[in-house]
């Protein structure tokens, strides 16, 4: 308890006990933080840890249900971004809030006093740039600047407010390797001139190297406070994943069938400057297999997903093989037609459009596959309302989908139903091959386990079936095999028996062991 | 202070279904202070340009032909807004189909065949559905924003019938006029009743209308369309293509829109002139938006509409005010559509400075 009895008076910021409720679901529970001054101070955490929500508490983005926020040892109320500023707290979003039309110089002078002429903004932001080592030109348009660039006007725009505290919320994600030196070089100057910095990161490497204390979030809770330089990786991260034993449950049958599911050497360039370029992904998925692929959020996840289920086809036609044929070229409904099923992540506008009937949502990803049942009239392409309505209610009840009336639209049933429906709606095919991304993402734990009991009978049944996901609990129940995506390189598989969360741990930061492999993917 | 739009919990049936007549009623209203302000009596004023029409065989013709165009347009464009294609350049398309559908006419003035006119109709849908493929392509494959290719391509399109019908396709026994000769009397879109002029152009626009709902209603196409207007990653996922939709959507308003142009050039006009429309495609926009979207209530916005033109060139005359009468009701009528229908989804908030909306994110 000694970062507790620490002096109040020295710490910069300091949280007692602070909660976030969203309804009964507490993402952050009775955090307890303190920041120093001129100290870079990491919070890490998997996804869905309370990283984010905790930030948005102390940039007064979300109000705390309950607990303290203490400013150099005053409780203060934080209840706008504009009073956080007012504070002396700046922060750097992940993802941007720029203009692109307009110029760097424009885009900061939105973010400060209107009075300001835009001259004055241009000169100090030049100054400051330069002082930073942050080389910006006032005068260009956003449009134009890479995406390192463009968060260096972030920080700009945050500096220019004379922040004490500094948070950056996943910073490097966005960068290149040599974009992410330079900013570790500004952060090391705020620090000498005695700024705090908040750095959110699951990059074990990086806040091993700048950082000079670290608080770990599980599951909304500080699960370790400490000094990363004195850890080791392996021990930061058991503090990130926990370090409970899990009731590993070898899902599938032991008598594995033929290979229904292949990748070789997936390469997909990154479509947009959030995206992750695939590299070399190989995998299979045989028949009685269940293969987890688990990663930390943004790793190339959504962007394997798209690859595999045609959304996005891609150019070479043997980097995806369905039951043995090449289909990497073809689109998602020639996959569905060749017996694959498809759950994406996003529940709302991906696998359903919300504000339409959960019938509709039925013809949604079988109008082609199941044809003869669902269609009428040839080419004219009938849609049988009365057959589409008799599958959604046989499979509303083998998913036991709990909604208000007989064909609600699929907005207004939770999470976890609207999941379970699609989920059931491939089940209801009996596809031999389903690929999944992160099957219950965000669904109460009733829900949870219903839908991963399904995907386990899938694979028992003789599906070859690939859950995507984050939760490594999930992982451990489902999985036969198990296989860590990070930067858009898929780790080999490995049997999930002999799989810890330990070394999970490891893959997921970043650590394969293989030191080329790491250069490899920073000499781009 | 501020004022916010926040969203409805859900949206009310009852409302849904009042808000159109709601409209029409504000816009009545407001039309009568407008009169008023005019110095003229707001209750005749309104007599004559809402009701004296419907009391006349003749001005019923009237309604029916200036009708045929907006329904046929607006049906076009209802399909194409409700896929998230916004093809604003319907009078563009208009114009394009009455040229494209008029060549046969204009330049062989002396062919008399049954086939004329069924093949003018056709060339009129291929001219407006080749106009609308310019802002298509433009949209498909260069990612450029299609309402303001479209409305663009509306002026270049007038201008090229009022070089064509001042320079080529001047007739040589117009006096020099700028007009091409009248079409021969099989190039002539017949009556469709003997009582007066309204033709089979209005025909069209009513077996259009019911054919687009029936594919809306009914047909995986029509679900398509509903799908990828909704949510385009939604379609990808269901199998569909959002690039072929932009391209169905927006030749099929172009189709209907050149039909409408060569129907109205054919059935009402009976040759070329600098301004064939009084700005159809323009209204038609209005009348898809009052007919939600929804084809079978474009045949009623579209009745009203046109009703809108026969009211006001009626109160032109009786009350001498402006034509501007007409565009002053229509965008009337537009704003208070719009209106009633954002606070069907949405109230209004008013925002007194010091109090957040902390939770909003959530």
């Amino acid at each position: 308890m000694t970062a507790n009895e620490m002096s109040r008076s020295d710490a910069l910021l300091s949280v007692r006990k602070l909660t976030k409720l969203f309804g009964s679901f507490a993402a952050c529970d009775g955090i307890d933080l303190e920041i120093r001054p001129g100290e870079i101070h990491a919070l890490l955490g998997e996804n869905g840890a309370g990283k984010s929500t905790l930030v948005k508490m102390l940039f007064g983005v979300l109000a705390p249900t309950s607990g303290q926020i203490l400013w150099k040892g005053e409780p203060v109320r934080i209840a706008s971004p504009g009073a956080a500023r007012r504070t002396g707290i700046g922060m750097v979003f992940q993802h941007f809030s720029l203009f692109e039309a307009l110029t760097v110089a424009e885009n900061i002078a939105l973010s400060l006093d209107p009075r300001i002429s835009l001259a004055k903004i241009a000169e100090e932001a030049a100054v400051l740039s330069r002082n930073y080592g942050l080389p910006l030109d006032p005068k260009a348009h956003v449009a134009d600047l890479s995406v390192g660039e463009r968060q260096r006007i972030e920080i700009v725009r945050t500096l220019l407010q004379n922040p004490e505290l500094i948070i950056l919320d996943e910073p490097t994600s966005v960068l290149t390797p040599q974009e992410a030196d330079r900013l570790f070089e500004t952060l090391a100057k705020l620090k000498a001139e005695g700024r705090s910095v908040l750095y959110i990161s699951h990059r074990l490497e990086e806040v091993q190297r700048i950082c000079d204390r670290a608080t770990v979030l599980r599951h909304g809770k500080v699960t370790g406070a400490c000094d990363p330089r004195a850890e080791t990786p392996a021990s930061l991260a058991r503090m990130m994943v926990g370090s409970e034993v899990a009731n590993v449950t070898a899902a599938g049958t032991n008598a594995k069938g033929g290979v229904l599911l292949e990748a070789r050497n997936l390469n997909v360039a990154a479509r947009t400057p959030f995206a992750t370029a695939l590299k070399n992904i190989c995998l299979t998925v045989r028949s009685g297999e269940v293969l987890a692929i688990a990663g930390v959020a943004g790793n190339g996840q959504s962007e394997l997903f798209d690859a595999l289920s045609g959304e996005y086809p891609v150019a070479d036609a043997d980097a995806v093989r369905i039951s043995g044929k090449n289909v990497g070229t073809l689109g998602i409904t020639a996959r569905r037609l060749m017996g694959a099923g498809f759950v994406p992540e996003e529940r709302h506008g991906h696998a359903a459009v919300p504000g339409l009937p959960l019938s509709d949502n039925l013809v949604l990803a079988r109008s082609k596959s199941d044809r003869k049942v669902f269609l009428a009239g040839g080419i004219l392409g009938i849609i049988r309302y009365v057959a589409v309505r008799l599958a959604t209610k046989r499979i509303s009840a083998a998913m036991d989908v709990r909604k208000s009336g007989d064909d609600p639209p699929a907005g207004s049933l939770s999470g976890g139903n609207l999941q379970k429906f699609i989920v059931g709606r491939e089940l209801d095919r009996q596809p031999n091959v389903l690929i999944v991304n992160q099957p219950t993402w965000g669904v109460d734990a009733g829900a949870a386990s219903r839908i991963r009991q399904a995907l386990v009978d899938l694979a028992k049944s003789g599906s070859a079936v690939l859950v995507i996901s984050q939760d490594l609990d999930e992982i451990f129940e489902v999985a036969t095999e198990i296989a860590v995506i990070n930067e858009g390189q898929l780790s080999p598989a490995y049997p999930a028996q002999g799989m810890t969360r330990e070394k999970i741990g490891l893959l997921m930061g970043g650590f394969h062991g293989k030191a080329e492999e790491r250069e490899a993917a920073h000499a781009h | 202070m501020r004022i916010e739009l926040e969203k409805r919990a859900g949206a009310s049936t009852l409302y849904s279904i009042l808000s159109p007549f709601i409209a029409l009623g504000l816009t009545v209203i407001a039309g009568g202070i407008m009169f008023a302000m005019l110095g003229k009596d707001p209750v005749s004023a309104l007599y004559s340009f809402f009701v004296e029409p419907l009391l006349d065989i003749w001005s019923l013709h009237e309604i029916a032909i200036k009708a045929a165009p907006l329904i046929l347009i607006g049906v076009g464009l209802a399909v194409c807004y409700r896929s998230n294609n916004w093809n604003i350049g319907a009078e563009g398309q208009f114009i394009a189909g009455a040229i494209m559908g008029s060549i046969l006419p204009v330049t062989f003035y002396d062919w008399h065949s049954p086939l004329l006119l069924p093949l003018m109709m056709i060339m009129g849908m291929i001219g407006g559905a080749l106009y609308a493929a310019v802002p298509a392509f433009l949209k498909a494959h260069m990612n450029t924003n299609e309402i303001l290719t479209s409305l663009m391509l509306v002026y270049i399109a007038q201008l090229f019938l009022d070089w064509l019908v001042r320079g080529p396709w001047r007739s040589p026994d117009g006096l020099n006029f700028p007009i091409t000769r009248d079409f021969v009397p099989e190039a002539v879109l017949p009556e469709l009743i003997s009582s007066g002029r309204a033709n089979l152009g209005f025909a069209f626009a009513i077996i259009a209308a019911v054919l687009l709902w029936l594919m809306m209603r009914y047909t995986l196409k029509g679900f398509e369309i509903t799908v990828l207007g909704q949510s385009e990653r939604a379609g990808r996922f269901a199998g569909f293509s959002s690039r072929r939709m932009i391209w169905f959507s927006m030749l099929l308003s172009g189709a209907l829109a050149g039909l409408a142009g060569i129907a109205e050039v054919s059935g009402a006009i009976n040759k070329l002139q600098p301004i064939i429309s009084p700005g159809y495609g323009f209204t038609a926009i209005i009348v898809a938006f009052l007919g939600r979207l929804n084809p079978l209530g474009v045949i009623v916005a579209g009745l009203l509409l046109a009703l809108t033109y026969v009211g006001g060139e009626a109160v032109q005359l009786t009350l001498s005010v402006s034509d501007k009468v007409t565009r002053v009701f229509q965008g009337l009528l537009l704003f208070f559509v719009l209106s009633c229908d954002t606070l069907i989804l949405y109230k209004i908030r008013i925002v007194f400075a010091g109090r957040t909306a902390e939770d909003g994110a959530n």
